[in-house]
């Protein structure tokens, strides 16, 4: 795994069914949410963009998470893959992020009445925008690709602390965001013909980001390596 | 694990322990700040300034809505179920705005204890369900 070609030769075999089950589970699950789920008592319809917001969220989130376990390994056993890893996945997460912060402030305008406020959960949310930002602009900035991928792994290690104030932003302050509708201690204030959805649509957005990762790690591989004799022998035959 | 790799990891830990810290200390700085809004109990205990602009927020209190007929003019109580403000208000509405559900408007508080709000916002809550169950419930209780 941590060997550039067999990387290579077996992301080729992989990628084909991530993609195929990333378009079943999101055309299933967004089928499904926007057009057959109920229509909320309070909202409407316009609930109906949760199913691309709260997925767009997590992922956000948990893409920050994982990109700090790659800067961890990257730092500690200096796995090259890592750096890699980390470097391609930055901006997949950055760009959730944005959907998150947009379609956020689109369901915010009829819903709320305004399309942005800065109270606890947004303004926290768009840090880790920044933040992503920071890493990406840091990465670009060290013409060393060692150098470049320890520096942005410590960065994401230092940037990890934003994630737990995401999380419980809602929970410490007033804020006019909502508070979790899924906790791990009690059951879900949503009814199940609504959430069951939204579980398909969640599974769909990671396998979103496993494919595009992939994608974006052959890339990267196939850059770095490129004076290598294994690259030469793929783009010479 | 050998000692090298054994010491970066310490490194990152304390470098991960540092940053959760200082993240700590700004946000337990910030805390009150943080706030979007204040409670008509905060509200009621703090000496407010007229010419300050802030937050207030609560539950529309039910059966207190009073819509005027010629104009766009409404007045409502919020309460956090302590205290209450009564809000002037002088524009349009949320879709979400109703009675018992929350809300946050922005404007001055006045001498005589009134809220002149120049703008009100609707709190939506972490429930969805649709409008059959939603019934039910209301039937139930």
């Amino acid at each position: 795994m941590g060997s550039p070609p067999l990387f290579y030769r077996w992301s080729s075999k992989i990628m084909p069914w991530l993609g195929i089950l990333a378009i079943i589970f999101l055309s299933v699950g967004l089928f499904w949410g926007l057009l057959i789920a109920p229509t909320d008592y309070k909202q409407g319809d316009v609930y109906r963009i949760l199913y691309v917001h709260v997925p767009s969220a997590i992922l956000g989130q948990s893409i920050f998470m994982f990109m700090a376990a790659c800067g961890l390994i990257n730092v500690v056993w200096r796995a090259k893959i890592s750096g890699m890893i980390l470097k391609s996945a930055a901006p997949i997460g950055m760009s959730f992020t944005l959907i998150a912060l947009v379609t956020g402030s689109v369901w915010g305008k009829p819903t709320w009445g305004t399309w942005w406020v800065w109270d606890a959960r947004l303004t926290s949310t768009l840090i880790l925008f920044f933040i992503y930002a920071a890493l990406i602009g840091l990465y670009s900035s060290i013409d060393d690709k060692t150098k470049a991928d320890r520096a942005v792994s410590i960065l994401s290690i230092v940037g990890l602390a934003i994630i737990p104030v995401i999380k419980k932003s809602v929970d410490w302050w007033q804020t006019l965001h909502q508070p979790s509708t899924f906790t791990l201690t009690s059951s879900p204030s949503m009814s199940p013909d609504m959430y069951q959805p939204l579980l398909l649509c969640v599974i769909g957005f990671y396998l979103i980001f496993a494919f595009t990762l992939t994608l974006n790690l052959r890339n990267e591989v196939i850059d770095r390596e490129r004076s290598k004799n294994w690259v030469k022998q793929i783009f010479v035959n | 694990m050998n000692p090298l790799r054994k010491q970066r990891l310490y490194a990152l830990i304390a470098v991960l322990i540092g940053s959760l810290l200082a993240t700590w200390l700004v946000v337990s700085a910030l805390s009150e700040n943080m706030n979007l809004f204040y409670s008509p109990s905060e509200i009621l205990e703090a000496d407010i300034d007229e010419n300050a602009l802030i937050r207030a927020g609560g539950m529309v209190k039910q059966g207190s809505i009073e819509k005027s007929k010629d104009s766009l003019n409404v007045r409502f109580t919020v309460t956090d179920y302590q205290n209450e403000l009564i809000i002037n208000y002088e524009g349009i509405l949320p879709d979400l705005f109703d009675e018992n559900a929350g809300v946050v408007v922005r404007g001055n508080l006045k001498t005589d204890g009134s809220f002149k709000a120049i703008e009100v916002l609707a709190k939506h809550d972490e429930n969805y369900m649709p409008p059959e169950v939603a019934k039910l419930i209301e039937v139930n209780e």
